[in-house]
């Protein structure tokens, strides 16, 4: 008992000189892990020039950042929170349920998904179909129901593409490039399937359903977040491919080539134009009602989204983000500095 | 006679049966030792796998590659009030293009030319001569990391055989690069930033040192609740404690506690730390709670073993020359047994700051370019900063990776060579 007693009272005396010692002078991010070197170079920037002390980035996934950002306003929630994709009217109402009503959504650019290989790897050229039919949990069988997937090698989904075993290395559900991937690549290809619009149209639940399910049969690997982990997978087999953002890609292009993706190669350009169809828009939300308690919030967001950070020639496209055109770069600054109040959806 | 003795029956110790048999039975103790030889080597082969693998590809990581710049600063019109507002970036960038020529360049070409050194030079000119405001005074030289990817030619990782087109530095840059190299200002001295440095984007600057406060202030927080308490608890039950169901009950359960997964009192952690008392996130202040209640019931376990070990004699002896139980234990019984659990708390914090697990789920996996200096400040541990950096593209945090946990290793073998320490020299036998 007295052991119990001494930790209850131990417990409660640090609780206590906690309390009293926290109010906070170091802003804090959460969220993507996709954003997160981009805000971290935004970050270590906006500490280098004002001698502030520094922002604290924590990388915990789209979703994992909005449950934290959503949870209240104080000092004990986090200041903004990164996402690879737009916010969810879920996560809007988290967050109006917790009094978090005004929030400013900043677009900082577009991160391009790839699907690549080892450089000694033969070429691809794959489309969203063929994505979708390598990569699918159940396939329609053409008369209403659903199949397990059955396709083993590439040339099972088209002769054209190489006899060699399908492997996939993916990220797992609660990053959001995955949200991203199925979105953009999953559900794109399952439409094109015969009867899948109908579906769509009377049913979208089960098209969701359906379409969004990734087999787990072997062929697609969920490899956790650490991406550098895929890279090394890929090294050590030339016939896997991976999935993972452009500025992984990047960092390896003497390790890692991409495949096509209907026909185009993913490259600054082609991100940017809107060419490569697989890449997604990346943004940060701002509480609004931290800006003028949290020190140094209002001059790090002017950090963040000035041209030498998210210009065309700014630290973070250096590090690999795919800078947003002139016009909308400006609207980005204009809705940080007014924070622009999120628009109900 | 001669039938009794008939009647003892006779071994021939040397009869090919017995031979036989003997030989099986050396063979099999041969083969005992073999099988336990082999165990050995099995082990250590794979600890020398390890280490060695991680020195292989860490041991680059310890040398950075610099350039040494020489910049007259008494030209370029620092206002000594105020050496931070200077335009370092101005004042960086043309010693820079001095150093390698490259002043007549077009625009373009110079930037290319400029990546070849670390991103925040200015930055860590203007610091240095914060810090030492006499280089305002004529020249002086100062030491500029190169960025990763010439830090990575420098040190062979970059094949110059591989296609331009597929690596980062094109031919131009490696010309560049072999000029400053043929003029003698690349250097690669031992890497002490690894150490001092506090996190960055960039690997060239990145270093361990807000890792290690992190871990030390954690390790302080965990020492100072988990000693006592544990201290406390494990004499109450040794010493005071009746013999009963509900002390069975307590057994058992620090028993179980002690076998739970880390990650486990990390939940824990998260829920009671950080969502009832609103403690802050990421700060080593929780991170140590969470280490202190992971190690409490270990602690309490060595602490009671070692309180049974002491003679029961010595504990009469006192209680009977009119001690009171108090004073038997705090003059007698404790400091005979503190140097196991000494031993048994260093090896417990040992295991406590190589944990990872907990830490991520109470964020001290965040990255900050700053180290902390108290328990609340938010910081990494080493282990978390390990993990951030396998996570990082940058190719130069794959070699830190392994310099990181070199450096951890070191950190656990220093403190378990302090335990074996305080064994040898202070620990008694009965």
């Amino acid at each position: 008992m007295k052991a119990l007693h001494l930790t209850a009272a131990a417990l409660i005396a640090s609780a206590a000189f906690a309390g009293a010692a926290h109010a906070r002078d170091q802003i804090k991010i959460v969220g993507s892990s996709t954003v997160f070197p981009y805000m971290q170079a935004a970050a270590e920037e906006f500490a280098n020039k004002s001698g502030k002390p520094a922002p604290v980035v924590e990388s915990t996934g789209t979703g994992g950042g909005f449950k934290v950002f959503c949870g209240g306003i104080g000092p004990d929630f986090p200041d903004i929170s990164n996402a690879s994709r737009a916010i969810k009217d879920s996560e809007v109402k988290l967050c109006a349920d917790n009094g978090v009503v005004d929030i400013t959504e900043a677009k900082i650019g577009y991160d391009g998904l790839t699907i690549a290989m080892d450089q000694q790897a033969g070429d691809l050229n794959l489309t969203k179909e063929q994505l979708y039919k390598a990569l699918a949990a159940e396939l329609p069988d053409g008369k209403g129901g659903f199949v397990a997937n059955p396709n083993k090698n590439w040339s099972d989904i088209d002769p054209s593409l190489p006899n060699i075993a399908i492997t996939v290395f993916g990220p797992p559900p609660t990053s959001g490039t995955r949200d991203a991937f199925v979105e953009l690549v999953m559900d794109a290809g399952c439409l094109k399937q015969a009867g899948m619009e109908e579906l769509k149209k009377s049913d979208e639940k089960k098209f969701k359903e359906v379409c969004s399910r990734m087999r787990q049969d072997g062929p697609f690997v969920e490899a956790g977040e650490n991406d550098n982990l895929i890279v090394q997978r890929l090294e050590a087999d030339k016939n896997a491919v991976g999935i993972f953002g452009y500025s992984f890609l990047y960092e390896n292009s003497d390790k890692l080539k991409a495949a096509k993706i209907e026909g185009v190669d993913p490259t600054e350009e082609t991100i940017a134009d809107g060419s490569y169809p697989v890449a997604r828009p990346l943004f940060f939300y701002v509480k609004n009602a931290h800006r003028d308690v949290i020190p140094g919030l209002k001059d790090f967001l002017k950090e963040a989204t000035s041209e030498e950070a998210m210009g065309d020639e700014g630290y973070m496209v250096e590090r690999g983000l795919t800078p947003l055109a002139q016009d909308l770069r400006d609207a980005t600054r204009k809705a940080v500095e007014e924070a622009t109040k999120l628009a109900a959806k | 006679m001669s039938a009794a003795i008939s009647q003892v029956q006779t071994v021939d110790w040397h009869s090919p049966a017995i031979e036989a048999r003997r030989k099986s039975r050396y063979a099999a103790e041969a083969r005992l030792k073999a099988y336990g030889l082999i165990a050995i080597v099995f082990a250590l082969g794979f600890l020398a796998i390890l280490i060695g693998s991680l020195i292989y590809s860490g041991h680059k990581a310890f040398v950075q590659t610099v350039a040494s710049v020489e910049i007259d600063l008494s030209a370029a019109g620092v206002d000594k009030a105020k050496i931070a507002d200077a335009n370092w970036k101005g004042i960086v960038k043309q010693a820079l293009l001095d150093l390698g020529d490259a002043k007549s360049l077009p625009k373009r070409e110079q930037k290319k030319y400029l990546d070849i050194f670390t991103d925040s030079a200015a930055y860590l000119v203007r610091d240095a001569v914060i810090a030492d405001p006499s280089r305002l005074e004529g020249k002086s030289t100062f030491v500029i990391p190169l960025s990763d990817p010439f830090d990575q030619l420098a040190k062979g990782e970059v094949s110059r055989q591989t296609p331009e087109a597929q690596r980062r530095v094109s031919d131009k840059d490696i010309a560049a690069f072999d000029a400053l190299v043929a003029k003698g200002v690349i250097a690669k001295p031992f890497n002490w930033g690894l150490l001092f440095n506090a996190d960055s984007r960039f690997p060239e600057l990145a270093g361990l040192a807000g890792a290690i406060s992190g871990s030390f202030w954690s390790i302080v927080v965990c020492f100072a609740i988990s000693f006592p308490v544990g201290i406390a608890a494990a004499i109450y039950l040794e010493e005071f404690a009746p013999k009963n169901r509900w002390t069975d009950l307590i057994e058992i359960n620090i028993n179980n506690l002690a076998a739970v997964p880390s990650v486990v009192f990390g939940l824990l952690g998260l829920a009671v730390f950080l969502g009832w008392f609103g403690l802050p996130r990421s700060a080593p202040l929780v991170g140590g709670l969470v280490l202190a209640l992971m190690t409490l019931p270990t602690l309490i376990i060595v602490t009671r073993v070692s309180l049974k070990a002491v003679p029961g004699s010595i504990r009469e002896a006192a209680l009977g020359i009119g001690a009171s139980k108090h004073e038997a234990i705090f003059h007698h019984i404790l400091p005979l047994a503190m140097p196991t659990v000494m031993t048994g708390t260093i090896i417990s914090l040992a295991r406590a700051l190589g944990e990872t697990a907990p830490l991520l789920l109470i964020g001290m996996n965040a990255f900050m370019t700053s180290a902390a200096h108290g328990i609340f400040d938010a910081s990494t541990a080493l282990p978390t900063q390990i993990y951030i950096w396998s996570d990082s593209p940058e190719r130069g945090f794959v070699a830190r990776t392994s310099a990181a946990i070199l450096v951890l290793l070191a950190f656990l073998v220093l403190m378990n060579g302090i335990a074996i320490f305080l064994r040898q020299r202070f620990e008694r036998r009965w």
